[in-house]
């Protein structure tokens, strides 16, 4: 894809050791070895991988909340390590934990974050856009995760940053307070923001992600748009699935073939996958029809990066193994 | 819709004098409005103030009850806004983030330690406002000259325990934090030299008194208070705990 020159997120081999642990005889444990990212503006790029990848580590060493051990980290031209009030001004930062004040109210709050920066949004404009009005005066502790994790955002975008770190945004979220957020982190990248996020969730990174990096165990692992991940993966190329409901203890043998399983995974739920053919829909078709069988839902996906990310996950394991 | 971010300048920083300032006021509103601080900040001193005053536990110390309770009791004011007030806040801020979340907005570390220095003395203030109000219908007369050389030192007792109230908060455990401040302020309180005047102790107890921080800063109190002088091996002692706390709070004081 084509992409800006200067990247307003660019990290180079990141390395960062805690410690010393007591477990290890006080030594320092390694928890990530090797991380690289570029991240540009007008462009929502993701960092993926399982809790304990080492995702909130990278981005905390890149806000400067963390020191790192090796590596270089250059955001917006600068080392975050030595971030200055005019370099904190033009990032915002939404922290996994939200980092809200229990006992505070999300409007005098958010006004109160508002007024350490020149020439901030306006708090009720942000407020409106994010549903924050009908809980503005409920302490902090009352919220659900989705009402705090919306404070949270607001909170992290007051002063209009050109970078804005965003640690598992949709973590409790609630569909209709993701479907908000979601079109604000788009609107957010239509602006032309740089936007980093963690997940742990494929579906987020597949729905939101312009350019994403695959992190395992401290190390980038692969890296690309969705539909290069998808591409790039051959251990699940051919790889389809059907899932479908339907009355309990059906006899599925007969749309197994080479290739093909079929499996009832709990009662009234089966599961079809392998190399699924246009055959094996037509063999489906009859299975039903011959069995008087009539599902109450079908469904068929190709692979998703969900499957591209347990195929590197397996391939990894394998390796160490 | 779209119009929220596209058009708006991108992110200055607010003057740092701007920055602090709000912050120091946004903290002195959280703790004036928390029913527990309130009690620990006014009615606790008030208390002790009355019941030193109505009670004969002061009498053949010189000089009238309320005029030796009163200096102890301002010095109490310091110890329970700055090291138990903001050391249970913080540790408690700590925990749930927002230390973090404000260090990277502009605000940054340095201007998160001095909008709490800053929330500590305007707390302060109101204190001694209502302490010295009250001390005064019961009779509290100081010198003019005591009370301008009481200020500094209130302030660098102020200083010295929120060094330390920060020092436990950023060490341990914020249920620790609770506890240890909370027994430091009883222990200190009681036994501290900080409201009765350690010789009122065993000459024994009165010599180790005098080497903490709350035995030096009641002991100032009362010198400046009641006979308008600085006590230099008080302000000493004070000074060093000052320094130390600062240092150590600096060195250790963990983030996350």
């Amino acid at each position: 894809m084509t992409q800006s020159p200067t990247p307003a997120l660019d990290i180079v081999g990141l390395v960062k050791d805690v410690g010393p642990i007591t477990a290890l005889d006080g030594r320092m444990k390694r928890i990530i070895s090797n991380i690289s990212l570029q991240a540009h503006f007008g462009a929502v790029t993701a960092l993926l991988g399982a809790n304990g990848a080492g995702k909130t580590t990278t981005i905390e060493c890149a806000q400067g909340l963390q020191r790192r051990t090796g590596g270089s980290i250059s955001l917006l031209g600068q080392d975050p390590e030595n971030a200055d009030a005019t370099l904190r001004a033009r990032v915002g930062v939404m922290l996994q934990d939200g980092g809200l004040p229990p006992a505070a109210r999300p409007l005098a709050l958010l006004r109160h974050v508002a007024s350490l920066y020149e020439n901030p949004l306006s708090v009720d404009a942000l407020a409106e856009r994010l549903g924050i009005g009908e809980f503005s005066n409920t302490t902090i502790r009352r919220l659900s995760g989705g009402q705090k994790q919306r404070v949270a955002l607001a909170a992290s975008l007051l002063g209009n940053p050109e970078v804005v770190f965003l640690d598992e945004p949709s973590a409790g979220l609630d569909p209709q307070s993701r479907i908000m957020v979601f079109e604000l982190i788009r609107e957010l990248r239509d602006a032309g923001k740089a936007i980093v996020l963690t997940t742990h969730l494929l579906d987020d990174a597949q729905r939101l992600a312009d350019y994403v990096y695959i992190v395992n165990k401290g190390e980038s692992v692969t890296e690309g748009t969705v539909p290069e991940l998808l591409r790039q993966s051959t251990a699940t190329a051919a790889h389809r699935v059907m899932t479908f409901e339907a009355r309990p203890g059906l006899d599925t043998s007969s749309l197994q073939r080479a290739g093909v399983l079929c499996e009832e995974t709990r009662p009234g739920s089966y599961r079809m996958g392998g190399s699924l053919e246009a055959d094996d829909l037509g063999r489906f078709g009859q299975w039903c029809s011959s069995g008087s069988i009539m599902p109450t839902s079908v469904n068929l996906a190709s692979q998703s990066l969900e499957d591209v990310f347990l195929a590197i996950a397996e391939s990894l394991d394998t390796e160490i193994s | 819709m779209s119009t929220l971010f596209g058009g708006a300048p991108v992110g200055r920083p607010a003057s740092l004098s701007r920055r602090v300032f709000n912050q120091g006021k946004y903290e002195a509103s959280t703790m004036l409005r928390n029913g527990e601080q309130l009690v620990l900040m006014i009615v606790m001193p008030l208390l002790g103030l009355i019941a030193l005053a109505v009670t004969p536990i002061l009498d053949g110390m010189g000089d009238s009850r309320i005029n030796i309770a009163t200096p102890g009791i301002l010095a109490l004011c310091a110890l329970s806004t700055a090291f138990t007030g903001q050391g249970i806040a913080t540790g408690f801020d700590r925990r749930y983030g927002v230390l973090r979340f404000l260090s990277t907005t502009p605000l940054g570390r340095t201007g998160l330690i001095a909008g709490k220095v800053i929330a500590v003395l305007a707390a302060l203030a109101i204190q001694v406002v209502v302490i010295s109000t009250v001390a005064a219908f019961l009779g509290w007369r100081p010198e003019v000259g005591g009370v301008l050389l009481g200020i500094p030192l209130l302030i660098l007792g102020a200083i010295t325990f929120t060094a330390l109230g920060l020092l436990i908060a950023g060490t341990v455990r914020p249920e620790a934090t609770l506890a240890i401040t909370n027994l430091g302020w009883i222990l200190f309180a009681a036994l501290g030299g900080i409201v009765l005047p350690a010789d009122k102790f065993s000459p024994t107890m009165a010599a180790i008194v005098d080497w903490l921080p709350s035995g030096a800063l009641g002991t100032l109190m009362r010198a400046a208070l009641l006979e308008g002088r600085v006590d230099v091996f008080a302000i000493v002692i004070l000074l060093a705990w000052a320094v130390a706390g600062s240092v150590a709070a600096i060195k250790w004081f963990k983030w996350n």
